[in-house]
């Protein structure tokens, strides 16, 4: 829920109406928890969770084959996948662009802790267009204070200039 | 100017601007982010309040009761089982007139248990006497706690309300909102003014015993002061939209309903995906629209009856159920459009948190245009 709300934030900061929410399960830490996002140049009405969405975000790579993270994507669809493993074993639909980083080991590694949620932001950044590094670091700085949002704004830099060399 | 916030952060921000002397409140899923934010907001001394921790929702709601029979501007907020446990006090406080202003983050209730959303609590307490208000937005949520104040505190009403906003699909949203400076709530909202209050001074009894002799007019007293409100929350709404630009004054309130033939009507966060189903429709001709009610209590009848004389159908989405019978909206739709020759259906829809999308509202009109209605709507008939 965390990366929903900082890259609906940082989206919003951006210019343009966005929304977050969580999929209003059991919301523990390591429990399999899904959250949406949605910008638009209009106030957004719509309530009704994504079925189909543009982009996703998997944190997790033990999730895949247990469940479908792919469901509902179309061609032009873009998924950043945490992982280890690029070649990881997934069915993906025709035309879906996946862009797989280890953010744990950056997070591990500018963090300390192995939470990916800002490093994630910062390849979807990346990968989609859909917010600028400026806002971004805007909502970082916003949730995080001191040393921990200096540390957050790098991971998610790192991310960003890791997913853009291949964008 | 619009912020970037989670819909309960913005009802506690704006609960706080409407200075509330007294507050006590239990947490309860998915209530808890509004108290957690107000008791944070009193331990910060941002807010010049008295924050009551209680052990249950009973204590919650007898503090509020008394401290505003003391005289003071108070606030509350509970869902689900927590407004079942409040259910004694909440008849107290309407017949005690108090104007206390309490959040429903509405939620289904058990068995079986489930913290996810319908509005079957605050629809239970329809009898109570208190002023009922749905949002359908964050903005709507905020704002609507402003106007009930100004409308509770109304010597002429003195009632109790509910401000309703749904559980997690508004209260966990993060959104745009505009949130009123403390100056402009002041200019809106005055400082509290109690009718009468309890004074050592000057001794008074409230909620006494009442006999036959007299038990009846307190309670036409309170359904006169509940029709009265109407009016003291178009007034309320008007002017706050002459502050803000965000116009209240509606009861209830159209969307594309001028040459609609068939018109849902709904109440709370599900009109925001009506109105997107309902521009689709339109795309493929369908005259569709929408009535949305904003006051529950008291209920709109003549005004649903005025906007709704225009069409042939009417498809009600009803978030709870009166058991044994239908849901509490439709069945008052059709009373209020008795007579008229519309068909009115009702749908039982989205109860514990199924969730609804565009294609739903489709199908429901779908239903209703071919005369099937009164029933549940999406039922997993592989589980029954």
């Amino acid at each position: 829920m965390t990366a929903a709300e900082l890259i609906a934030f940082a989206a919003f900061e951006g210019g343009v109406y966005s929304q977050a929410f969580p999929a209003f399960g059991v919301e523990r830490r390591g429990a399999p928890v899904q959250a949406f996002v949605r910008f638009s140049d209009e106030k957004i009405r719509l309530r009704s969770q994504v079925y189909e969405p543009d982009y996703i975000i998997v944190q997790d790579p033990t999730l895949i084959g247990d469940v479908d993270v792919f469901k509902g994507m179309e061609a032009g669809g873009i998924a950043i996948v945490n992982t280890e493993k690029p070649d990881f074993d997934a069915r993906v639909p025709e035309g879906v662009k996946v862009y797989a980083i280890d953010a744990t080991t950056i997070a591990l590694e500018e963090l300390g802790v192995p939470i990916t949620n800002t490093t994630l932001m910062g390849a979807f950044a990346a990968a989609t267009g859909e917010i600028q590094l400026e806002p971004l670091e805007h909502a970082l700085r916003n949730r995080f204070s001191g040393s921990m949002a200096d540390k957050n704004v790098k991971a998610a830099e790192r991310a960003y200039n890791l997913v853009g060399g291949t964008a | 100017m619009l912020e970037f916030m989670e819909g309960s952060h913005a009802v506690a921000e704006i609960v706080k601007r409407c200075r509330p002397q007294v507050i006590a409140a239990y947490p309860i899923t998915p209530q808890t982010h509004i108290v957690e934010d107000l008791a944070q907001m009193v331990a910060n001394c941002e807010i010049d309040a008295e924050y009551i921790t209680v052990e249950s929702e009973f204590s919650a709601l007898s503090a509020c009761l008394g401290a505003s029979a003391a005289g003071s501007r108070v606030y509350s907020a509970t869902t689900s089982q927590g407004l079942a446990l409040m259910f004694e006090v909440c008849f107290n406080a309407a017949g005690m007139r108090q104007p206390i202003v309490m959040t429903i983050a509405n939620r289904s209730l058990g068995a079986p248990l489930s913290i996810w959303n319908d509005q079957q609590d605050s629809i239970s307490l329809r009898d109570s006497g208190w002023l009922q208000y749905y949002a359908e937005d964050n903005q709507e949520a905020a704002d609507l706690h402003m106007i009930a104040y100004r409308v509770c505190e109304d010597h002429d009403i003195l009632l109790p309300a509910f401000v309703c906003f749904d559980g997690f699909i508004l209260t966990h949203t993060y959104e745009p909102v505009a949130l009123p400076s403390q100056e402009e709530v002041d200019a809106y909202l005055p400082a509290f003014t109690p009718y009468q209050r309890l004074d050592a001074e000057a001794p008074l009894s409230m909620g006494m015993y009442a006999t036959p002799e007299y038990y009846m007019e307190f309670r036409y007293e309170i359904d006169r002061a509940m029709h009265r409100s109407k009016q003291a929350f178009i007034k309320a709404g008007r002017e706050f939209g002459e502050q803000f630009g965000r116009d209240y004054s509606a009861l209830v309130e159209g969307y594309r309903l001028e040459d609609a033939d068939t018109a849902l009507v709904a109440m709370g966060s599900i009109c925001g995906t009506v109105k997107d189903a309902i521009d689709e429709m339109r795309e493929h001709g369908r005259k569709v629209g929408l009535l949305k009610i904003r006051t529950y209590r008291p209920f709109p009848a003549q005004e649903i009856a005025d906007a709704l004389k225009g069409v042939s159908t009417v498809a009600v989405l009803d978030k709870n159920i009166s058991l044994g019978n239908g849901g509490a909206v439709g069945t008052e739709v059709k009373s209020a459009l008795y007579g008229s020759g519309v068909a009115v259906y009702d749908y039982i829809i989205a109860l514990g948190g199924r969730d609804v999308r565009k294609r739903d509202i489709a199908a429901v009109v779908d239903l209703a245009e071919k005369g099937k209605g009164d029933m549940f709507y999406g039922l997993r008939t592989e589980v029954l």
